[in-house]
């Protein structure tokens, strides 16, 4: 086990190396650096500035300087905000950001995997139909349209919830975003989960349970689900990667001051240090939740731990 | 003795495997249903702006956020208070305004006399049309000006500025759809190469190339994309190129997978035999018996491709105005929400509907190619 996490932990590394490599090298390089945004600069004042921000010291240096700010977790002044570090504006939306997309999680897998275990035990029936439909028009509609369209209905129409912002965090304020980040998610769960449980009740050691007289929702729950969950656990990685993209969407239809909120602003104003501080922070974040779920699933399932 | 002599048949007509999966692809009704609307809807999209009576950009500045109507404007009750704006901008006062079916008849006086040209004014208006002097007083101080109520139809209404949201849509459609084939090419060639390549080279080479293929399946590509054009600014063929070289990796790996499995077929070991070079091996005897699954990719990639471009639009990082794409669309319509929401509604009936198709014709296509897999 110990070498098993020790390989994951080992080919992560490269990857985390290349992302930071790659956004120091697109900031250096994109057209147009970032003080002559508005208006050019008289050569003294360019010098001054270059000086300060340490952009006329060779690019080898620069380089160093910057992987070891990455690893104290400096990322650069931001270019647009001008008062505050990046840092700093990711300290301050990543909160947000972590509600939602915790919520949103939940909501998917505990969710998913009801639907899918329903589906299930009903299998070809009308119930089964019914709910793999929605699955399918949830998988479908992407969130940019789910979203105002969930806002249309319940917030504008019908007042049960409120249109946008973070408010106070209450039920009535997150309820929607949470709705529309979660929902791809929860149909791909439950479409992962039916057919695993499908396979799960068909199993020789569910019908050895059913045959010892144990009542059916133990047989369910804790025979056949168990060895159904592993797509569920497998697929958790990507999950958290959509609800991170998807993220970037839902903050900025419902006005949530997330970091993907940051990101698109960032992204339109052209702030490169705060675009690739974002970009670092997210790739980073989802290559730890894939190597937590790799170690997740080595724990529950024996087999690819040997392998 | 009989002399009927034995009846020649004709030869029976093999049925390859592609018309066998082309059968079942038939058959499925959905994937029918799919195709049916699929073609529907891309002949809406490409033929379209020829023939529809508005250009996109065509802006009616009487008409913005008007909402969607099967009966053409303007509306009767309107054109007086136009009539009376077109004689307040040419410094006259309407005496008289009547309207007989599509013909207008109006009257105007002034305290000086009036310049004939006047009719300019009213030709302006988004509303009236071939406006001519009929009569004038002796004096020049009245004038009776005659013309046509010019009709427009917005079946599904006017955007914020004024533009008719139908041709909008189907400009919008066809960006849309050129881009997600587009890129699905660019995906197709670099992950259609790649794979050949390592599969069929085999050795260390393969691994190294799959590796690199893991690495770069664990960044978080979107964000790269966004990156990208944010950075080097919003052009058309950097959009599809860019799109393009994300969803390559799923198609390398497909195709290596079928070049593992081809490459101890016989066919290829007498090819090699012949002297063949393993550029040529891979070009004319691989790579065509790839086919079948990357054409079910294919239809799977090129929703996802749309997805993703409508995705860059709705962020504002797509094609330039006045050239729009579904998901520009649909963000405008988003924005518009509470006092517009034909400009939210229209666009993602669309936008559902394409993408559905297209789904359920990569399911049905999947099918047709590999019945087992049902």
């Amino acid at each position: 086990m110990l070498r098993f996490v020790l390989r994951r932990l080992l080919s992560a590394v490269p990857t985390i190396f290349i992302v930071v490599s790659l956004s120091f090298f697109l900031i250096r390089f994109a057209p147009g650096g970032p003080f002559n945004v508005e208006r050019a600069l008289p050569p003294q004042i360019m010098a001054n500035l270059m000086r300060a921000y340490r952009l006329d010291q060779p690019l080898a240096t620069q380089y160093l300087n910057y992987l070891w700010n990455v690893l104290h977790l400096d990322f650069g002044p931001s270019y647009i905000y001008r008062d505050f570090s990046v840092t700093e504006l990711i300290g301050q939306s990543l909160p947000y950001s972590l509600t939602l997309g915790t919520f949103a999680l939940l909501i998917a897998v505990v969710g998913g995997v009801a639907v899918g275990v329903a589906a299930a035990l009903r299998q070809n029936g009308p119930v089964d139909y019914a709910l793999m439909s929605v699955a399918t028009v949830g998988l479908t509609v992407p969130n940019f349209v789910v979203g105002p369209v969930l806002s249309l209905i319940f917030a504008v129409m019908l007042h049960w919830a409120s249109a946008g912002g973070w408010g106070q965090g209450g039920p009535r304020d997150l309820v929607l975003p949470i709705i529309a980040l979660a929902l791809p998610q929860l149909a791909i769960f439950a479409r992962l989960t039916r057919g695993s449980m499908i396979e799960a009740l068909r199993a020789d050691h569910v019908r050895t349970a059913r045959a010892y007289g144990l009542p059916p929702r133990i047989v369910i729950v804790v025979h056949a689900l168990r060895g159904a969950l592993l797509p569920v656990v497998t697929y958790l990685a990507p999950a958290a990667a959509a609800v991170l993209t998807g993220s970037v969407v839902i903050e900025t239809i419902f006005s949530i001051p997330g970091v993907g909120r940051y990101f698109v602003t960032g992204a339109l104003n052209r702030d490169y240090t705060l675009v690739m501080g974002t970009v670092v922070l997210i790739a980073v974040f989802i290559i730890v939740f894939n190597l937590i779920v790799d170690l997740l699933y080595a724990a529950v399932d024996p087999r690819v731990r040997y392998d | 003795m009989t002399d009927a002599a034995p009846a020649i048949r004709a030869p029976i007509a093999g049925r390859s495997l592609t018309h066998l999966a082309f059968d079942r692809l038939i058959r499925n009704r959905a994937s029918l249903a799919s195709i049916v609307v699929l073609l529907a809807i891309s002949a809406l999209y490409i033929f379209g702006p020829a023939v529809a009576p508005h250009s996109y950009d065509q802006v009616f500045e009487s008409y913005v956020r008007t909402p969607p109507s099967l009966d053409p404007y303007p509306r009767a009750d309107t054109l007086k208070q136009v009539m009376t704006d077109v004689a307040l901008h040419a410094r006259v006062t309407l005496q008289d305004f009547t309207v007989d079916g599509q013909t207008f008849r109006a009257t105007f006086t002034s305290p000086t006399p009036i310049d004939p040209r006047v009719t300019r004014y009213v030709d302006r208006t988004d509303e009236f049309d071939a406006s001519r002097v009929t009569g004038a007083a002796a004096d020049g101080l009245s004038i009776a000006v005659e013309g046509v109520v010019h009709r427009e139809y917005f079946p599904m209404g006017t955007d914020g500025n004024g533009r008719d949201l139908f041709s909008r849509i189907m400009i919008g459609g066809r960006i849309s759809l050129t881009v997600g084939i587009l890129a699905t090419l660019v995906s197709l060639v670099i992950g259609v190469a790649y794979g050949a390549v390592s599969g069929f080279v085999g050795g260390p080479t393969d691994n190294v190339l799959m590796r690199i293929v893991e690495i770069l399946y664990s960044l978080p590509f979107v964000f790269l994309v966004i990156v990208l054009v944010v950075f080097f600014g919003r052009n058309f063929i950097l959009i599809f190129v860019a799109i393009g070289a994300i969803e390559w990796l799923d198609m390398a790996r497909i195709v290596r997978g079928q070049t593992l499995s081809l490459k101890r077929r016989e066919f290829v070991a007498a090819a090699e035999a012949m002297g063949l070079d393993t550029w040529s091996l891979i070009r004319r005897h691989i790579i065509p018996n790839t086919i079948g699954p990357v054409i079910v990719f294919v239809t799977i990639l090129v929703p996802r491709v749309i997805l993703l471009e409508s995705f860059l639009s709705f962020l504002g990082l797509g094609v330039q105005e006045p050239l729009t794409s579904l998901g520009a669309l649909i963000a405008e319509g988003a924005s518009n929400m509470q006092a517009a929401p034909w400009l939210l509604i229209f666009p993602s009936i669309f936008f559902v509907t394409t993408l559905f198709a297209l789904n359920f014709l990569g399911d049905g296509l999947r099918d047709a190619f590999d019945p087992r897999d049902r």
